[in-house]
């Protein structure tokens, strides 16, 4: 099949088809009709990992890893450097913004049951690559070397010491010395350089294991034929340019105007050893699981928590039982999500705060809610549900809500036809 | 209410109930002190998306800090011609030269012998003490190094204004620590180890500005402000043409995206 009539493009399809490898896969590649803008935010999150790297790549020319030299290293490159400034905050921004944009990923394939069969190793590598992100985020945020930085790495590194009888030497092999110093530093910056090409390889394969199967889609149901789908390519291309052009803008009203509003003024501080600062709070994207590790009183429980919040996610698709994918028939799974939902909020919000009074209650609330929403409430409510009946296809759900008026795309509900 | 208003209100009903628990955990920690009241409300020429720097008081708070805080306080993260043209205070490169040249700085001579020799625009700002040791050996405890201070500290701009005119005498049964210390309305747990360093008539101004306390604070904090931050004007200047350019490119793709949807029923 000729992809192009240009003859070069032909001589090398021929030996590397790469160009039919492209066509299929974004050109051909069938995509179910009815997506809302909630699917955008997959793409959104592979220009995050674009953009982080490309603005790593240029800092890590002009950062310096060791201790006595990094803080000063990052000012030269906010201070000295030409649009130093720009990229260290489009960099720092953007792992947050990296976060957000998968965060909203992450419930949007809860919402619709996007791990549902034959969909579950597509989700599991999806919960692979964002405790990859965890951990990169983790150690890039070491790199400045500021206050927030040393105390960070030092309490972080220092959860492994609950482990029992070898915690304590693992900790130290983790350090590479006996407290957080210059080789800590230089492997987390080697690991932070590293990880992000994992992160890369990882989404190849979620992209393959994609593809295998197709997008899901706001109702749920299968694709049954060529009616019920577009061409990826344009619509779908067009679709997520115009979604990244807008998030680009709230992006950079946050780079250029609010650039320090989501980081800790004591990371301006120069690390220093000898002083703990008053509060130490990781970044904001981790605090609903530093809420978790908190809430429970006993260290190695903490832990063990705080990691099996995120490892709960791999067993997601064998804890809902519900036949149905999409929440949007489910009406008491439904209401659970948006449960699920605040009390991520919720646990946010104790992470930022001291452990005392209330804190400690609604912590603890908190995370005994967040397990009980995926060992108890998944599986119950997936057998005693009646799920609302499901269309007979795309296609005829499409042209049923565009009868019954035009509902604006962007409602997380949509579609509205009526089952 | 209908149903399909209530998930959204829920979710807006998180997002605020949120926002609001979120509050950082400073204005809450200052609660546990106290009666610390609400940061001072100043006004600043470099507040807000099209805010920039008052040269003049650039330049003001500038004299502060060399006649002033210089005596203790180190900004070691900037360098004489930071100062100059009009990304710096304004000054030209001859002013900036003959500022450096009243400073003395460390060096070495040809035969490796440690001297004195007046600073060059490409040093960086000479340092009230050697070290860090030197500095605490002499005050006690080593006062920060004040080019980064505005971003290190929650409340930026108005907690720095706020220490500086926030001095008093501290009030009846308010316990000073017996070794010593100056009481300061906004300094977490009011005891402070620096004394006022600013008074009406500190300085004299050169361009015959009034110098109240009020004045030279908030000149003070612009000028360290500008130190923290040297390249805010530049940021939000580029920041406007990006926005716009986005927004622009942003209305192109809308009317793309619904061309090439305009065939599909969806």
């Amino acid at each position: 099949m000729a992809v192009s009539q240009n003859k070069l493009v032909q001589w090398i399809d021929h030996r590397l088809p790469v160009f039919t490898y492209l066509d299929h896969e974004l050109h051909e590649y069938p995509t179910p009709k009815n997506l809302n803008y909630w699917w955008n935010f997959g793409s959104l999150a592979g220009a995050m990992l674009m953009i982080m790297i490309a603005t790593g790549i240029f800092l890590a020319m002009q950062y310096d890893p060791n201790v006595g030299d990094a803080f000063q290293s990052v000012e030269r490159i906010m201070r000295e450097v030409n649009y130093g400034w720009l990229i260290r905050y489009i960099h720092m921004n953007g792992a947050s913004f990296f976060f957000i944009v998968v965060y909203i990923h992450l419930f949007r394939g809860l919402y619709y049951g996007s791990y549902k069969t034959p969909r579950e190793l597509l989700w599991m590598l999806g919960v692979v690559i964002i405790l990859l992100m965890m951990a990169t985020a983790f150690m890039g945020y070491v790199l400045p070397w500021g206050q927030m930085s040393f105390w960070g790495a030092t309490v972080i590194t220092n959860l492994f010491s609950a482990i029992p009888g070898v915690g304590k030497d693992i900790v130290t092999w983790l350090w590479g010395g006996f407290a957080v110093g210059n080789p800590t530093l230089n492997r987390f910056f080697a690991l932070h350089y590293l990880l992000p090409f994992v992160i890369l390889g990882v989404v190849i394969l979620h992209i393959l294991a994609l593809h295998q199967h197709g997008s899901n889609n706001p109702l749920g149901i299968d694709r049954k034929g060529p009616q019920d789908s577009v061409p990826f390519h344009p619509y779908y291309t067009y679709k997520d340019m115009f979604g990244l052009s807008v998030f680009l803008i709230i992006f950079a009203i946050f780079v250029f105007y609010f650039p320090n509003l989501l980081g800790d003024p004591q990371n301006s501080i120069p690390a220093n050893p000898m002083q703990t600062p008053p509060e130490i709070v990781p970044e904001w994207y981790l605090l609903p699981f530093y809420a978790i590790l908190r809430s429970i009183p006993s260290k190695l429980l903490g832990v063990c928590a705080l990691f099996g919040a995120i490892f709960i996610l791999f067993v997601v698709p064998w804890l809902d039982t519900s036949r149905v994918r999409s929440a949007y028939f489910r009406p008491v799974y439904k209401w659970v999500f948006w449960l699920l939902v605040i009390d991520a909020f919720v646990l946010g919000a104790v992470g930022a705060h001291r452990p005392e009074g209330w804190w400690i209650v609604i912590g603890r609330i908190g995370t005994f809610y967040y397990f009980f929403h995926f060992i108890v409430l998944m599986p119950l409510i997936g057998w005693f549900e009646r799920p609302l009946p499901l269309p007979p296809s795309i296609a005829e759900a499409v042209l049923k809500k565009k009868r019954h008026g035009a509902d604006a795309l962007l409602s997380p509900l949509a579609p509205r036809g009526e089952p | 209410m209908k149903p399909r208003l209530v998930i959204p209100a829920l979710l807006a009903g998180a997002v605020v109930a949120a926002a609001v628990l979120a509050q950082p955990a400073q204005p809450a920690r200052a609660q546990a002190d106290e009666a610390t009241p609400a940061l001072p409300n100043v006004s600043w020429s470099f507040e807000g998306p099209f805010g920039t720097f008052d040269r003049a008081a650039l330049q003001r708070g500038f004299q502060i800090y060399s006649q002033v805080c210089s005596t203790c306080h180190s900004m070691n993260l900037l360098t004489y011609d930071d100062l100059a043209g009009p990304e710096g205070l304004g000054y030209t490169e001859e002013q900036v030269k003959a500022i450096a040249a009243q400073k003395q700085v460390a060096d070495i001579d040809k035969s490796g012998k440690p001297i004195q020799r007046p600073a060059r625009a490409s040093d960086h700002f000479a340092a009230p003490f050697p070290n860090e040791a030197a500095a605490a050996a002499s005050l006690g405890k080593a006062p920060p190094d004040l080019s980064d201070i505005i971003k290190a500290r929650a409340g930026g701009p108005r907690y720095v204004y706020g220490i500086l005119t926030g001095f008093r005498e501290a009030p009846k049964g308010f316990a000073m620590p017996p070794t010593g210390g100056n009481y300061n309305l906004y300094f977490p747990g009011h005891v402070i180890a620096m004394p006022q360093p600013l008074q009406d008539n500190s300085v004299q101004y050169a361009d015959g500005t009034k110098a109240t306390l009020q004045q030279e604070a908030q000149d003070v904090v612009t000028f360290l402000t500008w130190a923290s931050d040297p390249t805010m004007e530049q940021r939000k200047r580029t920041g406007a043409k990006v926005v716009l350019f986005l927004l622009a490119m942003t209305g192109v793709l809308y009317g793309a995206k619904r061309r090439v949807w305009s065939d599909v029923e969806h």
